[in-house]
């Protein structure tokens, strides 16, 4: 991409552990070493950068990853049952990964789209106005 | 005051994915203004128009960008804060969907007034959606040809709330966890890579092209005595119509909720996001500008079903999950308030929580490092202050409830 910078150093390190959250679902110890050491960082440095921020794991997630916003503004619109329907439809709770690898649910907060509560994230794409109905479908859209 | 159009003029009006578009409506103009002005008239300008960030703050704008000109160095940055986390507000979001040139080219005429080469527009991750009808945009930009002097690099966030706070921001940028820093210096001092450096809000560039194509006179006889110009709304919640809306300094309350979103049987509002003031409905013709709550423009309807301790702990528990841990005061602070509110909320309360609340609210106001853990008191202390009698009852079903079960403590 045109409007990212070259990789030079320790400023790209945010993006290089998002690169691999999204190549291999998650940062591992092994790649959390490397990185380390070849930009001259300490373990912790990079560890505590990979644990800092939501979009980060340090645990596999699944291919498809899903993120209901349980802030004010959706809670206000039953956020709570698009949650509950998600987690019946995938048999998870918040903060799993279903066995087959295809789903991790997640309950975030404010995804700014708050004129389309209840909403949600799945993968990148946003999810507004939703119902338990959409939800089916949507999943189903996945597989 | 009425419904007026300065930020969103261009949108569902062009399209953002032509440039063309945006050239009828008088793109690109103001630039072309600015590079025949020098940098100290632009920032003339700006400063006469009386604009004020619109992230929550409200630092007067040509302010901070003669700081930045006036400081030592000759590598200063340009930062656009599209980190728009704050709970209810998503009108950035709203103005990069559909008028992203208004942006590009106001940054344009940021970079000049404060010579910056390099300019980073730091976008939140949820977003992650909107970096392709930005790239497009700095793309059809650069193609013109407006853009030579200046590069606009997309810098995406990863998932904190905390990053919308300007230092924590700069931190990420650069590569770290994104801590509150220490200040002074502030970032038009000492910013991104310790240089000089300006951050703005999407909403406070947008009215840049607009003030130097009509004048600072103009914008600054528009809104209040401190608040000029409009300012974007992000209305959500207990309304029949929620979504973005414009309005002139100085509008009310009622004029928004009521009006506009047409709200009913309403108990109160929260203005300006999780740390925002609260308005009972007794006081829904409060002025909305500097002067009286702003914040980032969230406005949260909760109507009379709405339980006031339920929100409260919600809040919190948000702040607590959503603070860096840098400083003690706000980490630790955010989790012992969420500690009572979780027993009040869950009727488990005890006699003197309401004033173990104001108290340690008190002590993260004065010591906290950053607006997250000075401001985390506000909805606490407001729903206190408006539904004292919510919370006193609470107790008083908590004690009951407690005798019941046998338990002769408090």
């Amino acid at each position: 991409m045109d409007n990212k910078l070259p990789v030079r150093g320790r400023e790209d390190l945010l993006a290089l552990l998002r690169d691999e959250q999204e190549k291999a679902r998650h940062i591992d110890e092994q790649f959390i070493e490397q990185t380390a050491q070849s930009m001259g960082l300490s373990i912790g440095e990079v560890y505590g950068l990979a644990t800092f921020y939501h979009f980060l794991s340090t645990r596999p997630l699944g291919r498809n990853i899903i993120r209901v916003c349980k802030s004010i503004p959706c809670y206000l619109k039953s956020s709570q049952l698009i949650i509950e329907t998600v987690q019946a439809e995938l048999g998870i709770a918040p903060g799993e990964t279903t066995q087959d690898g295809m789903f991790s649910l997640h309950l975030t907060n404010c995804i700014g789209a708050c004129d389309q509560a209840p909403a949600m994230l799945l993968n990148h794409d946003l999810h507004g106005n939703l119902t338990p109905d959409k939800i089916a479908q949507i999943l189903e859209a996945c597989l | 005051m009425p419904e007026k159009r300065i930020v969103l003029k261009n949108c569902n009006v062009i399209d953002p994915r032509d440039i063309n578009t945006y050239l009828e409506q008088d793109g690109f103009k103001a630039h072309t203004l600015a590079l025949g002005m020098t940098p100290e008239a632009v920032i003339a300008e700006v400063k006469a128009s009386g604009l004020r960030g619109r992230g929550g703050a409200g630092f007067p704008c040509g302010l901070k960008w003669e700081l930045a000109r006036k400081a030592p160095g000759d590598v200063k940055y340009l930062i656009c804060n599209a980190d728009e986390g704050e709970v209810g507000t998503f009108k950035d979001r709203y103005i990069l969907q559909h008028d992203p040139f208004t942006l590009i080219e106001a940054m344009a005429i940021a970079a000049h007034a404060i010579s910056a080469k390099q300019a980073f527009i730091y976008l939140r991750a949820e977003y992650h959606y909107l970096l392709d009808v930005l790239v497009d945009a700095i793309d059809q930009v650069k193609a013109k040809g407006f853009l030579a002097d200046l590069d606009i690099n997309i810098c995406e966030g990863a998932g904190a709330y905390i990053c919308g706070e300007e230092s924590a921001l700069m931190d990420s940028i650069e590569g770290k966890r994104g801590e509150a820093r220490f200040k002074p210096p502030f970032p038009p001092s000492k910013g991104l890579w310790g240089r000089p450096t300006i951050i703005n809000n999407v909403e406070t560039l947008m009215n840049i092209p607009a003030i130097l194509l009509n004048g600072a006179l103009w914008f600054s006889q528009i809104g209040t005595d401190k608040s000029k110009g409009t300012k974007v709304f992000s209305v959500s919640g207990d309304v029949d119509r929620p979504g973005v809306c414009e309005f002139v300094m100085g509008s009310r309350l009622d004029e928004i909720v009521v009006d506009w979103a047409h709200a009913r049987d309403i108990k109160m509002v929260q203005v300006g996001g999780a740390t925002g003031g609260i308005f009972p409905y007794s006081m829904i013709e409060t002025p909305l500008a500097f002067e009286s709550v702003l914040g980032s423009g969230a406005v949260t309807v909760f109507d009379k079903s709405r339980d006031t301790l339920d929100f409260v702990f919600r809040t919190v528990e948000f702040l607590a999950e959503e603070s860096c841990g840098k400083c003690t005061p706000c980490r630790e602070g955010t989790e012992v308030m969420l500690e009572i509110l979780g027993r009040l909320a869950s009727g488990d309360g005890q006699q003197e929580d309401i004033q173990m609340l104001e108290e340690l609210t008190n002590v993260m106001a004065l010591s906290s490092l950053c607006g997250l853990g000075q401001s985390a008191s506000i909805p606490v202390l407001d729903t206190i202050k408006y539904f004292r009698n919510e919370f006193e009852i609470r107790i008083q079903q908590s004690v009951f409830l407690r005798s019941l079960r046998g338990q002769q403590w408090q």
